[in-house]
């Protein structure tokens, strides 16, 4: 296929343009899908706040940046879920790891490190964190081996690792709430101090973009070696300026959003001046930019390793992934611990930003985690699945939510609408893909 | 042409049971550079089983594999693949999730410099080798699951032929084929013959077996009745080792 001037495509009825729009840019029209989705809901909410409420608080600086905070403990168990669910397996402790993982890092950062190393001392958070990412893989591997090795299927592991953790997250502190956590382990959960500012989210934007802009070139010029199918310079173009566009803005977003004037006033007696009225960007939130990472990180690890190709190959055929020389038991295994990874690090961010650890943190979270992975297009069959798609999913996920908070639903209420949304969202997902077959 | 000398492959006395029961008892075949071996029975007769045995994905419970005259042990499809034994399965075997050039090198996949898949050099490779092959075939960007019978089957080729098998297993290569892909197979194995590569064809149509094979082991629940020079026997004698699971030669 050769070039297509955009001026050529809009030229034909608006139904070939669209598709050729899609073919040019190669975008996946699940993304298009999830990004409507998204609008709608976030739309929807926030007009139905203008009308009935006479204020619209969904669409706004405060809501999104809370919103983002939220997102990131579930997205990022979200994108281990992924793996665990394309190796046509299933993961229903996560919620009850959560709960254990914290309390075992609440414990250790309240009561144990500062007999050993003093109160506040600067170790205590690096100490409690490493400790907590080992137990979450520790755990995950167990349950990995079971599966893989003692060939008990995955959903009765995680259904008794979902009562163990749980009961095990009692016990260890005999129901008490563990509080507070240490100050610098608590940034790691958001807040005003638990984010960037607004200088950094700059630099962080700025390399977002050159990041964007270098993904485009190199994949141009690997196509261009190879002799491959090219996209047209104008569909390139676009996607930098779009991608470019949509980091600028959330950094726009990120730094329109100020610090409350109590924790305001009360930095500048920290640092001893006056800062009355003065405008102090959030930034992007610590607990965001860990979703970033964990996202690329996991995105590299599915798309561009052999451990990802071995996932898919194992969710496509597992019986060909071992006619094919692998060794699937103990990738199986390394997902589970992986998942254990994540959960680890969604612990610290859950327990942070709650500056506490309580034996019931996470309850339920195995549901959302798994309805995000479901809503992002990874199918429950095995084989197929998105980083992105799984992270756009929690998104959808906690947007409905934090809407239905905003303009008043109580929890039975939005427990009956995530239901219903789940289950719609993978009905309109079999119809498309029957269409697309 | 007589096979004098060190067979390609020797497999001496492979037994392997399941539940039980035999699918295997003591059976002995060879292969030689450059020959076409054709297995033959009824469903069940164990030869998938026996094949497997040297594939790596059956361990032998009883009887040795020599390759080149050398006692080898073949615990898995890597260590299979390390003697350079290749494998068609019936089944093809393919991760109908993934693209053909992901089939291609599954567990094999190339590694660029900085530790990550090369996708490009994957897909150029695969398109070189597939151009050989199947020159109609122009789906690289799509998974296998999209793909004709026959075009998977030129993937699960491919597969075995790009990494320079000696030992080549085909089980019933051309069983979802059409008449001209069944002939471009048939090609294939004589050019893979005309390298001096040894074949085992695991083959239920007698016409293929007669004008593929140079020697024909035939199978029946689990034991060898007999192995024969295609060229000494008729389709009848085969047909009759086949059924009543008793070598004519002998009886006679």
């Amino acid at each position: 296929m050769s070039e297509t001037p955009s001026s050529n495509a809009a030229t034909e009825s608006s139904k070939n343009a669209i598709s050729k729009f899609l073919k040019a840019t190669e975008i996946d029209t699940r993304l298009l899908g999830m990004l409507g989705a998204l609008a709608l809901i976030w739309f929807g909410f926030h007009f139905y706040g203008v009308i009935f409420n006479n204020f619209g608080a969904f669409l706004t600086p405060r809501n999104l940046w809370n919103l983002s905070v939220q997102t990131s403990s579930i997205g990022i168990m979200a994108t281990g879920m992924v793996l665990v669910i394309v190796t046509r397996n299933i993961d229903l402790s996560v919620g009850s790891m959560i709960g254990v993982i914290a309390m075992a890092m609440g414990l250790l950062q309240v009561e144990i490190l500062p007999q050993i190393f003093g109160i506040g001392h600067w170790a205590i958070w690096i100490v409690a964190v490493a400790a907590g990412l080992i137990f979450g893989t520790l755990i995950g591997a167990l349950h990995g081996w079971l599966i893989a090795y003692r060939e008990i299927p995955a959903f009765i592991v995680t259904l008794g690792g979902l009562m163990v953790w749980r009961g095990m997250a009692f016990l260890s502190a005999g129901g008490r709430t563990i509080s507070p956590v240490d100050s610098t382990f608590a940034l790691l959960g958001g807040g005003p101090y638990g984010a960037v500012g607004a200088s950094l989210s700059w630099v962080i934007g700025g390399v977002a973009c050159i990041g964007v802009a270098w993904i485009i070139y190199s994949g141009r010029q690997s196509r261009i070696k190879h002799n491959f199918h090219l996209r047209p310079k104008w569909a390139d173009l676009m996607l930098g300026v779009v991608g470019c566009a949509t980091i600028t803005g959330s950094v726009l977003l990120v730094n329109s959003y100020p610090w409350p004037k109590g924790i305001v006033r009360q930095y500048g007696a920290k640092i001893g001046q006056d800062l009355e009225g003065t405008f102090i960007s959030h930034g992007f939130a610590i607990p965001v930019l860990i979703l970033v990472a964990v996202g690329i990180a996991m995105t590299i690890l599915m798309t561009r390793t052999r451990f990802g190709r071995y996932v898919f190959a194992i969710g496509g055929n597992p019986e060909a992934a071992s006619l094919a020389g692998i060794d699937t038991k103990w990738v199986t295994m390394k997902v589970f611990a992986l998942m254990g990874t994540l959960t680890a690090i969604a612990s610290v961010i859950a327990s942070a930003r709650l500056n506490s650890a309580t034996n019931a943190l996470g309850t339920l979270d195995e549901l959302y985690v798994i309805a995000a992975a479901v809503i992002g297009g990874t199918s429950l069959s095995g084989g197929v699945g998105k980083i992105y798609g799984a992270i756009l999913g929690a998104l959808v996920m906690q947007s409905l939510q934090s809407g239905m908070v905003l303009i008043g639903f109580d929890s039975a209420i939005q427990r009956i609408v995530v239901g219903m949304v789940l289950v719609m969202a993978v009905y309109l997902d079999i119809l498309y893909n029957k269409r697309v077959k | 042409m007589a096979n004098t000398g060190t067979p390609l492959v020797e497999l001496k006395d492979i037994s392997i049971s399941f539940g039980g029961i035999k699918a295997v008892d003591r059976v002995s075949v060879d292969l030689y550079p450059g020959e076409v071996v054709g297995l033959l029975g009824h469903n069940g007769a164990g030869k998938s089983t026996l094949i497997k045995c040297l594939s790596g994905a059956y361990k032998a419970e009883s009887g040795k594999v020599f390759i080149n005259g050398n006692n080898v042990v073949i615990n898995n499809p890597r260590d299979a693949r390390d003697q350079n034994i290749e494998t068609i399965y019936q089944t093809l075997a393919l991760a109908d999730n993934l693209d053909a050039a992901s089939n291609l090198f599954l567990g094999r996949e190339l590694i660029s410099k900085a530790g990550f898949l090369d996708e490009s050099k994957m897909e150029a490779e695969t398109r070189s080798i597939m151009a050989r092959l199947n020159p109609n075939f122009q789906k690289f960007d799509v998974p296998v699951s999209a793909l004709s019978g026959g075009q998977r089957q030129s993937v699960a080729i491919a597969r075995a032929v790009y990494f320079d098998a000696k030992i080549l297993i085909m089980d019933e290569p051309t069983a979802a084929l059409g008449p001209q892909e069944t002939e471009m197979v048939a090609e294939l194995i004589q050019e893979l013959k005309n390298q001096g590569l040894g074949i085992f064809l695991i083959e239920h149509d007698i016409h293929n077996v007669m004008k593929l094979c140079d020697r024909a082991s035939v199978m029946k629940n689990g034991v060898l009745v007999g192995t024969e020079r295609v060229s000494d026997v008729t389709e009848d004698d085969i047909l009759s080792m086949i059924i009543l699971g008793k070598n004519p030669k002998v009886a006679a």
